[in-house]
C-alpha cells in the first residue's frame, strides 16, 4: 500500500470528513442548546452514551427491534431533557459560567454512573443493518457507517437549517436564542422554547447515539465522542450551526490525517533525531492544537457571534 | 469558634482586612494547630492520616485553582495536567541530580507556573468558555507531551520511582511523618492564599473578576494580572502533584486525568468560589465524598445485595451517581456553596438567641 499515493489521500480524507460530520451532528446538540438556551452542555457525549446503551441494551436483551428501541429512547430522551431543563437547568439562569458548567459535568457524571447500574456495563455492538463491506469508487475504499452517518448528518443540517430559516418556530427560536427579553417582549413565550430547544437536543443525541454506537460499539466509552465536540464548536463558533458543520469536517480530516500520516512520520528516524517523542495517538490532541491556534486569529471561531463588551 | 462581634464595628481598612479579625481568632488559630499539628498525628490511627493527607494535598490544589476561577474569574479545566508537570519535574530531579525536596518541591511548583503563563496566554485574548475549552485542551496536550517523551516520563508505563523525602537525615516514609510533611506544606499554602487576596494582587484580581474591561480602565494591566493568576494557580498545583508524588512514591500520569481537574473544579465550585475557607471545606468534601460512599456501602451493601461481584459494580457505579447528583443539587440549591452555609450558620449564633 503506497501511504504517499494520490487516492490513498483522498480516501483518508473523505473518510475522516465523513467522520467529521459524525461529530457535527454531535456539536449540533450544543449548538442548539448553547444558542438558545445560553447554557453550557458538557453531558452532550454522556447523552449519546445513553440513548445508544438503550437502544442496544433493549435489542440485546430484551429482543426490543432496533427501529423500535430508538423510538422509546427518542421519547425518553426528550422527557428527560424536558425535566433536565425544568430541575436543573431553569433555576440557574443567570448564574456564572462556571457554575452552569459544573453543573453539566455533575449530570454526566451522574449518567455515567447510573446508566451502567441499569443496563450493565458491557460492550455491545449495536447493529442497525448496514453491511460491513466497504464501498469501492475507484481506488477509493469508504466505509459504510461512515457514508450513512455523513449522510444522516447532512440531512439533518438540511432539516434544521429549513427548519430555523422557514418554519414558524424556528424563527421564533432564533428570536430567543438573539435576544430573551426583546423576544419575551414581542409575546414569545422564551421558556417554552428554551424546552424545545432541550427536547431538540436530545432528538439529535439519539441520532448521534444509533450511528456511533453501529460505528464503535456501545458502552460507557461512547461518551468520549462528546470531548470531540468541544475543539467542533470551538472552531466552528459556539452559537453557529454551519459553523458546527465546518468545525467538524475540519476535526475529522485533521484527526484522519495526523493518524495516518503524522503518526508513522514520528516512528521515522529523522523524527525522533529532533523530537525524541514515543509512539502515535496524535489524533487525540491535534484537533485541539488547532483549535487553540485557531483562536488565536479568530477569538470566537470561525463563525461564531463577536460580542462587543460595553462596561 | 463563634467568635464575632454582634455588629460591623471597623472604621478602616486595615481593620477591615486584618488576618485576625478579633483576638479570639488567634486562640481560635492556635487551636486549630494544635489539634492537627499535636492531637492528629498522636491519636489519628495511620489509615485515617493517609486520608488527612489526601485532604491536604487536594487543599493545596483547590486553593491554586480557587484563586485562577474564583479571585480572577477564569475557567480552567487542566488544573490536573499543571499537577503533572509538577510531579515529574520533581521526580526527574530527585531521581537524576538526587536532589532533597526542598529544592524539588518549589522547582516543580515554579514549572508548573511556567507551563501554566504559556496555557494562560490565550486568556489575553478569549474568554469564558472559549478559554475553559482551551484550558481542556491543555490538559491533552500537556498529557500527551508527557506521556510520549520518554526523557520526561521515564520510558515504561511513563512512572518514575521517587524516594521518599527527607529532612535532617530522616527519612519520611510513613504516612505519619508525611502528614507532618504535607501539612506544613498545606499551612504555608494557605496563609499565602490568605495574604494575596488581600493584597494588591488579589484585588486587582477581583477587579479582573468582575469586569475586566473596568479593571484596565481603572490603570490595572490585565494582561499581566490574568497571566500572574495562571502562573499562581499552576505553581500551587505543581506543588500538589510533588506532594501526591511523595506521599504515593511513584510520579504517574495516570494520577492526573481529566477527571481530577474536574473534582478541583467541584472542589472550588462547591466549596464556595473565591474564598480560601470554602476551597478548604470543598477540598475536604469532595476528597471525603468516595471514601464516605464507599464505606456506607461496604457497610450496608452485603446486606442488600448478597453477591460481592455486582455489589462492586454497583459501588463504583453509586459512586459517580451520587458525586453527580450532589453537584447538581449543591449547585441548584446553595449557589455559593459550602462557605455560604457556614456564613449562614455563624451569622444565625451571631445574636443568637436574639435573632433580630
Amino acid at each position: 500500500m503506497d501511504m504517499f499515493a494520490v487516492w490513498y489521500f483522498v480516501e483518508t480524507t473523505i473518510n475522516g470528513a465523513l467522520i467529521g460530520l459524525m461529530y457535527a451532528l454531535i456539536a449540533l446538540g450544543f449548538v442548539l442548546i448553547y444558542k438558545s438556551t445560553d447554557a453550557i452542555n458538557f453531558a452532550q457525549g454522556q447523552f449519546v452514551m445513553i440513548s445508544g446503551v438503550m437502544v442496544a441494551a433493549l435489542a440485546a436483551d430484551y429482543g426490543v427491534p432496533v427501529f423500535l428501541g430508538a423510538i422509546i429512547a427518542l421519547v425518553f430522551m426528550i422527557l428527560f431533557n424536558v425535566m433536565l431543563e425544568r430541575i436543573v437547568l431553569r433555576p440557574m439562569i443567570g448564574r456564572p459560567v462556571v457554575s452552569i458548567i459544573m453543573a453539566t459535568i455533575g449530570l454526566a457524571a451522574f449518567l455515567e454512573g447510573l446508566f451502567p447500574m441499569i443496563f450493565g456495563a458491557t460492550t455491545r455492538a449495536l447493529d442497525l443493518g448496514i453491511p460491513n463491506e466497504p464501498i469501492i469508487i475507484g481506488d477509493v475504499y469508504l466505509t459504510p457507517i461512515n457514508v450513512v452517518g455523513g449522510a444522516v448528518a447532512i440531512t439533518f443540517f438540511a432539516a434544521f437549517s429549513w427548519f430555523f430559516m422557514k418554519s414558524r418556530k424556528g424563527v421564533a427560536l432564533r428570536a430567543v436564542a438573539d435576544n430573551h427579553q426583546v423576544s419575551m417582549a414581542m409575546g414569545i413565550n422564551v421558556e417554552r422554547y428554551f424546552v424545545l430547544a432541550w427536547s431538540m437536543a436530545g432528538v439529535v443525541a439519539v441520532l448521534g447515539g444509533l450511528l456511533w454506537g453501529s460505528a464503535i460499539g456501545v458502552d460507557n466509552t461512547l461518551a468520549v465522542v462528546g470531548l470531540k465536540v468541544f475543539p467542533v464548536v470551538i472552531l466552528g463558533g459556539l452559537e453557529s450551526i454551519p459553523g458546527a458543520i465546518v468545525g467538524g469536517v475540519i476535526v475529522g480530516v485533521v484527526e484522519a490525517w495526523g493518524g495516518t500520516y503524522i503518526d508513522p512520520a514520528m516512528t521515522q528516524p529523522w523524527f525522533r533525531e529532533f523530537f525524541p517523542f514515543e509512539g502515535g495517538g496524535t489524533k487525540d490532541f491535534l484537533p485541539y492544537l488547532l483549535m487553540i491556534v485557531v483562536l488565536f486569529f479568530k477569538p470566537y471561531g470561525l463563525f461564531g457571534k463577536v460580542i462587543i463588551e460595553r462596561v | 469558634m463563634f467568635h464575632r462581634e454582634s455588629g460591623y464595628y471597623k472604621t478602616s481598612y486595615a481593620s477591615d482586612s486584618a488576618l485576625y479579625p478579633l483576638p479570639v481568632a488567634k486562640w481560635a488559630v492556635a487551636g486549630f494547630a494544635v489539634l492537627f499539628f499535636v492531637v492528629a498525628p498522636l491519636l489519628v490511627s495511620s489509615y485515617y492520616l493517609t486520608i488527612l493527607n489526601l485532604v491536604g494535598i487536594a487543599v493545596v490544589g483547590a486553593l491554586g485553582l480557587n484563586i485562577l476561577v474564583g479571585l480572577t474569574g477564569q475557567i480552567s479545566i487542566g488544573h490536573a495536567a499543571f499537577m503533572s508537570v509538577g510531579a515529574y519535574t520533581a521526580a526527574n530531579l530527585a531521581t537524576r541530580f538526587d536532589l532533597p525536596f526542598w529544592i524539588t518541591l518549589p522547582s516543580g511548583g515554579l514549572m508548573a507556573a511556567a507551563i501554566g503563563i504559556v496555557v494562560g496566554f490565550p486568556s489575553v485574548r478569549i474568554k469564558g468558555l472559549y478559554l475553559a475549552i482551551s484550558t481542556l485542551a491543555a490538559q491533552f496536550i500537556i498529557d500527551w507531551f508527557i506521556v510520549h517523551t520518554p526523557a520526561i516520563s521515564g520510558g515504561f508505563q511513563a512512572s518514575i520511582q521517587v524516594p521518599r523525602p527527607s529532612i535532617f537525615g530522616v527519612v519520611l516514609d510513613t504516612q505519619r511523618e508525611l502528614y507532618l510533611f504535607i501539612l506544613v506544606t498545606v499551612v504555608i499554602a494557605i496563609v499565602v492564599a490568605l495574604n494575596i487576596a488581600r493584597s494588591r494582587v488579589g484585588r486587582a484580581f477581583i477587579a479582573i473578576r468582575d469586569q475586566d474591561i473596568a479593571a484596565e480602565i481603572l490603570g490595572i494591566n490585565v494582561r499581566r494580572y490574568k497571566l500572574m493568576a495562571f502562573a499562581i494557580s499552576s505553581f500551587y498545583a505543581g506543588v500538589a502533584g510533588v506532594l501526591y508524588t511523595y506521599y504515593s512514591g511513584v510520579a504517574n500520569n495516570e494520577f492526573f486525568p481529566l477527571v481530577v481537574s474536574i473534582d478541583y473544579l467541584a472542589m472550588v465550585i462547591i466549596g464556595g468560589m473565591g474564598s480560601v475557607l470554602g476551597a478548604i471545606f470543598g477540598a475536604t468534601f469532595v476528597t471525603l465524598l468516595p471514601i464516605t460512599i464507599d464505606l456506607i456501602m461496604s457497610s450496608l451493601g452485603p446486606y442488600l445485595i448478597a453477591d460481592a461481584g455486582s455489589l462492586s459494580g454497583i459501588k463504583s457505579h453509586m459512586r459517580l451517581i451520587l458525586f453527580g447528583g450532589l453537584i447538581m443539587f449543591f449547585l441548584v440549591v446553595e449557589p455559593e456553596g459550602l462557605n455560604r452555609l457556614w456564613l449562614n450558620i455563624r451569622s444565625y449564633f451571631r445574636v443568637w438567641p436574639f435573632s433580630y
